[in-house]
């Protein structure tokens, strides 16, 4: 189990969100990861503490272990593929989504809204946007069929009231809208930040605080957040990321390439 | 071209397969007569995925030789989908995500095509992408699926979906067309003369898109004998009846990756990425003219790309055989 050793005091905002994001992990799960953070938190967790846990890429590969300092550009290079237990096809890896064997789906968020809803599309409107954005790649499809935790940076900017374009559903209006739409399983789970970790009240699906990082207060989450936001009844205070913790992420990506 | 029907008739697409030369003949090429195969105004599919496996001899020999209108579609578009739209050899893409990759930001090249409605950039969910070239590969007119529900991806591509209500459950579905591109263009470790490919590592959706495709140009990294495929047939993926033309291309994917034999070429893409944000018109004409239109011949690009960065990729390449 978790070896606790002293808390570092010097930390980078995505070392800080790839720790939070790891700890959201449980031992056997199988985690569909995208690049950077999301990839990261995971082989945190099945370094430190969750040994038996699978990690998806989207490019194909089931389970496999990145080699330190040769983190993949994208899911879908060879880097991906080191010593997995299998490479399928693209459709085939994504359908195990639709299939059911997913835990968790995880990935990064350029905008999202109170209900969860990510946007990797447009900034402005789809018709005349201010900026097009890469798309939605498989977000729509893991959004759309597991259970989702999001890490991404706090800013009033990327925490809107409604996202201007729905790529990856999240609760969509709140309540069963989700369900309603045609998508009875799944949904947004937990979002990590560098001030918080926010879930989503069960009822109105509204995302609301948990827990609050070491020295944040409520206040400055709110300032950081364009819309109102719940906190829920009891708020923790998250432990700082550790040393032991640390010293992975640094062995795993020596050059900063996600983590400076 | 008049204006196609989303989906191809069965009875047009069996008849066009039945038109085909399927027996088992030699066709190897050069890239330039691979070209001529691609007609203006065709639905080109593209393999690999991001910066892997990717097409890249072939892409240049298309966008040397000025083709048109053509409609691409890929799983996820990068470098190639900026010199399609730069070129003006497309103005419509069919993706997933478009973007030279994560670790180099928004592609500007893309921005500056869409925002100014110079070219389309027509987005799907990668899942979905997938399943319409596999509708296609299996000869069915859609494939029903459970994504793009309640988002506004769906909503985007309303006219090309149909949502319904599943007759055995009453779930609501979604129903994708198939896709049946004119050509795929796809590149390979290994084949023979006939087309009988081998390839190595992540397959993305190559093998449906072959299936799905009219037309299949294949480039590899080498030509084997069939005496050699026949020894490992369980590793063949795509079979020569599919396949319309073989060209040679070793390092066909660069500045790409080509799973075992090379990674990508970060050096070059670096430099690639920066020239195209500075000025995404002017950034990637100097590169066309530097790397495509300039070169003689393909191995006349290789050498411009550089002895040190094609050793550096090779030796990076071959570390996955080295756990």
């Amino acid at each position: 189990m978790t070896k606790h050793t002293k808390p570092s005091s010097t930390f980078t905002t995505s070392e800080l969100l790839a720790v939070m994001a790891s700890r959201l992990m449980t031992n056997g799960q199988v985690v569909f990861a995208g690049i950077g953070v999301p990839l990261l938190a995971a082989t945190l967790a099945q370094r430190l503490f969750a040994p038996q846990l699978t990690i998806l890429f989207e490019g194909g590969t089931i389970g496999p272990f990145i080699v330190p300092g040769e983190l993949p550009p994208s899911t879908n290079e060879q880097r991906c593929t080191r010593r997995s237990n299998m490479v399928l096809p693209i459709t085939d890896v994504l359908l195990l989504l639709q299939r059911g064997y997913v835990d968790i789906g995880f990935m990064g968020g350029a905008q999202i809204d109170r209900f969860g809803n990510l946007n990797s599309s447009f900034i402005g409107d789809a018709e005349n946007p201010k900026i097009r954005l890469p798309g939605t790649g498989g977000g729509n499809d893991i959004s759309s069929l597991t259970n989702m935790i999001v890490a991404m940076k706090h800013e009033k900017r990327r925490f809107v009231a409604d996202v201007d374009f729905i790529t990856s559903p999240g609760w969509l209006k709140g309540g069963g809208t989700r369900k309603d739409s045609g998508l009875p399983q799944g949904g947004m789970w937990r979002v990590v930040t560098d001030l918080a970790i926010m879930g989503f009240d069960d009822e109105t699906r509204q995302m609301k605080v948990l827990g609050l990082h070491h020295g944040v207060t409520r206040e400055q989450v709110q300032e950081n957040t364009g819309f109102e936001l719940k906190f829920d009844g009891k708020i923790e205070t998250t432990a700082p990321p550790r040393a032991d913790e640390l010293a992975v992420l640094r062995e795993l990506d020596p050059r900063a390439l996600y983590t400076a | 071209m008049g204006i196609e029907p989303l989906v191809k008739s069965y009875s047009a697409l069996r008849h066009e397969t039945l038109t085909r030369d399927r027996g088992l003949r030699e066709k190897v090429m050069t890239l330039e007569e691979a070209a001529k195969l691609v007609h203006d105004g065709d639905h080109v599919a593209i393999g690999g995925c991001t910066v892997s496996r990717t097409p890249i001899a072939m892409v240049w020999a298309l966008i040397r030789a000025r083709k048109r209108d053509l409609v691409i579609s890929r799983s996820i578009t990068s470098t190639e989908g900026d010199l399609f739209f730069a070129s003006e050899v497309s103005k419509h893409v069919i993706t997933s995500w478009f973007t030279q990759g994560i670790v180099w930001g928004v592609s500007k090249v893309m921005r500056h095509h869409t925002e100014n409605k110079l070219a389309r950039f027509e987005e799907w969910s990668h899942m979905s992408i997938g399943l319409r070239y596999r509708a296609g590969a299996m000869g069915i007119p859609f494939m029903p699926s459970r994504t793009m529900l309640g988002s506004d991806v769906g909503k985007q591509v309303k006219d090309e979906i149909k949502v319904m209500d599943c007759p055995f459950t009453g779930e609501k579905i979604v129903l994708l067309p198939a896709l049946n591109p004119d050509i795929a263009l796809i590149h390979v470790q290994r084949c023979d003369a006939f087309g009988n490919a081998q390839l190595d590592g992540l397959q993305f959706m190559d093998i449906d898109m072959a299936m799905a495709a009219n037309k299949v140009i294949l480039t590899t990294e080498r030509i084997v004998s069939n005496d050699q495929i026949r020894r490992t047939p369980d590793r063949t993926r795509i079979p020569f009846f599919t396949v319309d033309a073989v060209v040679e291309a070793p390092f066909g994917c660069a500045p790409h990756e080509c799973y075992g034999l090379y990674e990508p070429f970060f050096t070059h893409l670096d430099h690639y990425a920066k020239i195209s944000s500075q000025d995404p018109v002017k950034g990637p004409q100097q590169y066309l003219e530097e790397f495509y239109y300039g070169p003689k011949s393909w191995p006349d690009y290789l050498a411009k790309l550089g002895m040190d960065a094609l050793l550096d990729a090779s030796r990076r390449g071959r570390s996955v055989h080295n756990d």
